[in-house]
C-alpha cells in the first residue's frame, strides 16, 4: 500500500474523520465542494495537523499522533499541485521547475527536466516568468514542478477547477499521460465526474468529512447511494466509424452504440458515460426510434430509494445501469435473471463528451 | 566639481560628509535587525509582541530630545551600556560620529521596520507553503521566497530610513552635540550657522543641499521600489 490515511480532525465547526488506503495509480478523492477533500490533502502534505490518527506513506510515518510523529511539509516528499498553481512569481519557469530538484538532492532520482518538459509540452516556456503564462500553461508548469521534486506521491488538489472548459480538456490528457507513464502514484481531488471517470483507478467517495465508499470508478459511479440520481454507467468504447448522417459508431462490450458525431479519429478509445436516468428498459425487443438497443439479463435489482430503483443489466461483458421508477419496476415485474432490453437515446449521449 | 566644491565652504563639505557617513552606517547596521523585527512582528505570535511593537515605534512618537537624553543616559560615558562598550570593545559613542549613527539608527528604525513589515505581510503565505512542499526547509523558504518577494519593501524601508537618518537633529545634538568633522551633520550645521549673525548664506546653501539630497533619495527610492516590485511580480 502506497499511502495509508486514518485521521480525525476538528476544523472549526467541521469535523473530519477519514480512513482510506491509496494503492499505486491514481486515487481520486471525489465529493461535493466543502466535504473535506482539500483538508485531507493538506493533512497529507503537512499543512494542517490532524488531532488523531496516522498517515503513512511508503511505510514511512508522516504523521502519527500516538507516537508523536509529525513531519514538517518539507520532509514529507509530497508533490502538491495546487488549484491556484502557486508558482513563484519572481522566478523563471525553469527556476520554478527545478526548485524542488535542488532540495531532493542526488539521493532521490526524479525524472529529468528534459523528460518533464517534453511530456508537458513546456520546453518553449523555460525563460518566461509565471505572470506571462496563460492559465493552461501555468497549470502544466505546476504539474512539472511537483514531478521534478522527485516526490513519493503527487497530491493534486482540484488542479483543473480554476480553468475554463477548453483548458480543462487541454490539461486532463497530461494527467492521463502521467498516470500511464506510472512515474509516481497520485491522489487527485475533484468534484467532477468527467475528470475522475477519465483518470482514476480507485475512487474514494467523500461526503461531509467522511468516506462514503471506496472502489473502482465503475463501481462507485454506478452506486445510487453515492451518486443518487446521477449514478452512471461507464462503458469503455472504441470509435469504429463516422457516418455521413451525423453519427459516430462505437464498439463496446455491450454492443454497438451510435452517438452524435465525435471529433476524435477512428480507432480512438473513449470512455462512454451513460446516465442511469437516461436508460429505458423493455421486456421485449422494442420497435422505436432509438438506435441503441442493448440486450441483456438483469443481474441485480437495487433497493427502492425515493421512488426509484437501480436495475443492473448484464449486456455482453458490460453492466448497464438503469434508474427507473418503483412503479415501472413493479408493473413490469422485473426480477433477476430476466432478459431485458436497455434503450439509450443517441442524443442523450451527446453530453458524454464534455463533462 | 570645482565650481560645486567652491560653492560650499570646507566646513559645509565636512557636514555633508559626516551626514552621509552617519546615515549610511546607521542603515547598514540597523537593516538586519529591522528585517528580523519586521519578520517577528509580521509572522510570529509571542508574549510581549505589542510591547515590542510599542518600543519600536517609540522614537516616532517621543520628542527627539527625549530619545537623545535616554541614549545619553544609557550609552553615554557614564551610562550602563556606554561603560560596558568602552571597557569591553573600546567603543566610545558619546560625542563621537558612531554615536550620531546610533541616534540616527534609532530614529530611523520605526520607519524601516514599518515598510518591511508591510511588504512581508503582503506576501501570500500559500506561496511559501508550496515551497515547503517542494522540500525547502523554513530557512530556505525565507531565503529564496520571502526575502526576494519582500525586497521592494526592504529597499523602500532602507531609503526612507536613510533619508530620516540624514535629517535627524534633536536626538543627535542631545546625545553627541555638533562637533565639526565629527558629529556635525547637515541639520546641526544649519542650526549652528543660524546662531551666528553672518551665517545666513551658509545656512541657505545647506538648506538647498538638504532639499536636493532628500528629493534625490525620494526619487531613487520610488524608482528602485517600482523596479523591484515589477521584478518580484514577474513582469
Amino acid at each position: 500500500m502506497t499511502l495509508l490515511v486514518d485521521i480525525k480532525a476538528q476544523l472549526g465547526a467541521f469535523s473530519l474523520d477519514v480512513q482510506f488506503a491509496a494503492p499505486s495509480g491514481v486515487t481520486a478523492l471525489f465529493g461535493p465542494s466543502g466535504c473535506g477533500k482539500s483538508s485531507v490533502i493538506n493533512a497529507i502534505a503537512g499543512l494542517i495537523r490532524p488531532d488523531q490518527g496516522q498517515i503513512i506513506s511508503a511505510s514511512r510515518p508522516l504523521f502519527d499522533a500516538a507516537a508523536r510523529v509529525n513531519l514538517p511539509p518539507h520532509r514529507r516528499r509530497m508533490g502538491v499541485i495546487f488549484q491556484d498553481t502557486r508558482l513563484f512569481p519572481h522566478l523563471s519557469v525553469q527556476q520554478n521547475l527545478t526548485y524542488g530538484c535542488w532540495f531532493a538532492g542526488k539521493l532521490r532520482k526524479g525524472p529529468s527536466l528534459q523528460d518533464v518538459t517534453d511530456l508537458l509540452g513546456i520546453s518553449h516556456l523555460l525563460h518566461r516568468r509565471p505572470a506571462s503564462l496563460s492559465g493552461g500553461e501555468a497549470a502544466r508548469v505546476a504539474i512539472g514542478r511537483a514531478l521534478l521534486s522527485a516526490p513519493d506521491m503527487i497530491l493534486a488538489d482540484e488542479p483543473l477547477a480554476a480553468l475554463d472548459e477548453a483548458r480543462r480538456a487541454e490539461i486532463l490528457p497530461y494527467f492521463i499521460a502521467l498516470r500511464d507513464a506510472a512515474l509516481v502514484p497520485m491522489i487527485y481531488v475533484s468534484h467532477s465526474v468527467a475528470e475522475v471517470a477519465g483518470l482514476a483507478t480507485t475512487v474514494v467517495a467523500m461526503g461531509d468529512g467522511r468516506v462514503i465508499a471506496i472502489g473502482s470508478v465503475d463501481d462507485i459511479f454506478g452506486r445510487s447511494d453515492v451518486m443518487g440520481a446521477n449514478a452512471i454507467t461507464l462503458l469503455p468504447a472504441r470509435i469504429v466509424g463516422h457516418h455521413s448522417d451525423g453519427l459516430s459508431e462505437l464498439a463496446t462490450e455491450a454492443g454497438q452504440i451510435f452517438v452524435p458525431q465525435m471529433s476524435a479519429d477512428i480507432g480512438t478509445s473513449h470512455m462512454l458515460r451513460i446516465n442511469s436516468g437516461d436508460v429505458i428498459l423493455a421486456r421485449s425487443e422494442p420497435n422505436t426510434s432509438a438506435l441503441n438497443i442493448l440486450r441483456g439479463e438483469i443481474c441485480s435489482v437495487g433497493a427502492q430509494r425515493g421512488g426509484a430503483v437501480m436495475i443492473d443489466l448484464r449486456a455482453g461483458n458490460a453492466t448497464i445501469r438503469a434508474r427507473i421508477t418503483q412503479r415501472s419496476c413493479a408493473s413490469m415485474g422485473l426480477d433477476i435473471g430476466q432478459t431485458c432490453f436497455a434503450i439509450v437515446k443517441s442524443l442523450s449521449l451527446a453530453r458524454g463528451e464534455d463533462r | 566639481m570645482t565650481d560645486a566644491a567652491n560653492w560650499l565652504g570646507p566646513e559645509e563639505w565636512q557636514a555633508v560628509r559626516v551626514s552621509l557617513q552617519v546615515a549610511a552606517w546607521a542603515i547598514f547596521v540597523s537593516l538586519p535587525l529591522a528585517l528580523l523585527t519586521a519578520y517577528a512582528l509580521a509572522r510570529w505570535s509571542f508574549w510581549g509582541k505589542s510591547l515590542l511593537n510599542g518600543i519600536v515605534h517609540l522614537p516616532l512618537i517621543l520628542p527627539p530630545v527625549v530619545t537623545g537624553y535616554i541614549l545619553l543616559r544609557v550609552f553615554g560615558r557614564r551610562g550602563v551600556l556606554g561603560v560596558w562598550l568602552e571597557q569591553t570593545f573600546g567603543i566610545v559613542l558619546s560625542f563621537h560620529w558612531t554615536g550620531a549613527a546610533l541616534a540616527a539608527a534609532v530614529m530611523a528604525f520605526p520607519l524601516t521596520v514599518r515598510a518591511i513589515r508591510l511588504s512581508i505581510e503582503a506576501i501570500d503565505r500559500r506561496t511559501e507553503q508550496s515551497a515547503a512542499t517542494l522540500g525547502a526547509a523554513p530557512v530556505w523558504v525565507f531565503a529564496t521566497i520571502t526575502l526576494p518577494l519582500a525586497l521592494p519593501g526592504i529597499i523602500a524601508g532602507a531609503i526612507l530610513g536613510f533619508a530620516k537618518a540624514l535629517g535627524e537633529f534633536g536626538a543627535t545634538i542631545t546625545f553627541v552635540g555638533a562637533i565639526p568633522g565629527q558629529t556635525q551633520t547637515i541639520p546641526s550645521a544649519i542650526y549652528v550657522f543660524l546662531q551666528s549673525p553672518d551665517g545666513g548664506q551658509g545656512a541657505l546653501r545647506l538648506v538647498i543641499l538638504a532639499i536636493v539630497i532628500a528629493m534625490t533619495a525620494l526619487f531613487a527610492s520610488e524608482w528602485m521600489a517600482r523596479h523591484a516590485a515589477a521584478w518580484a511580480r514577474g513582469a
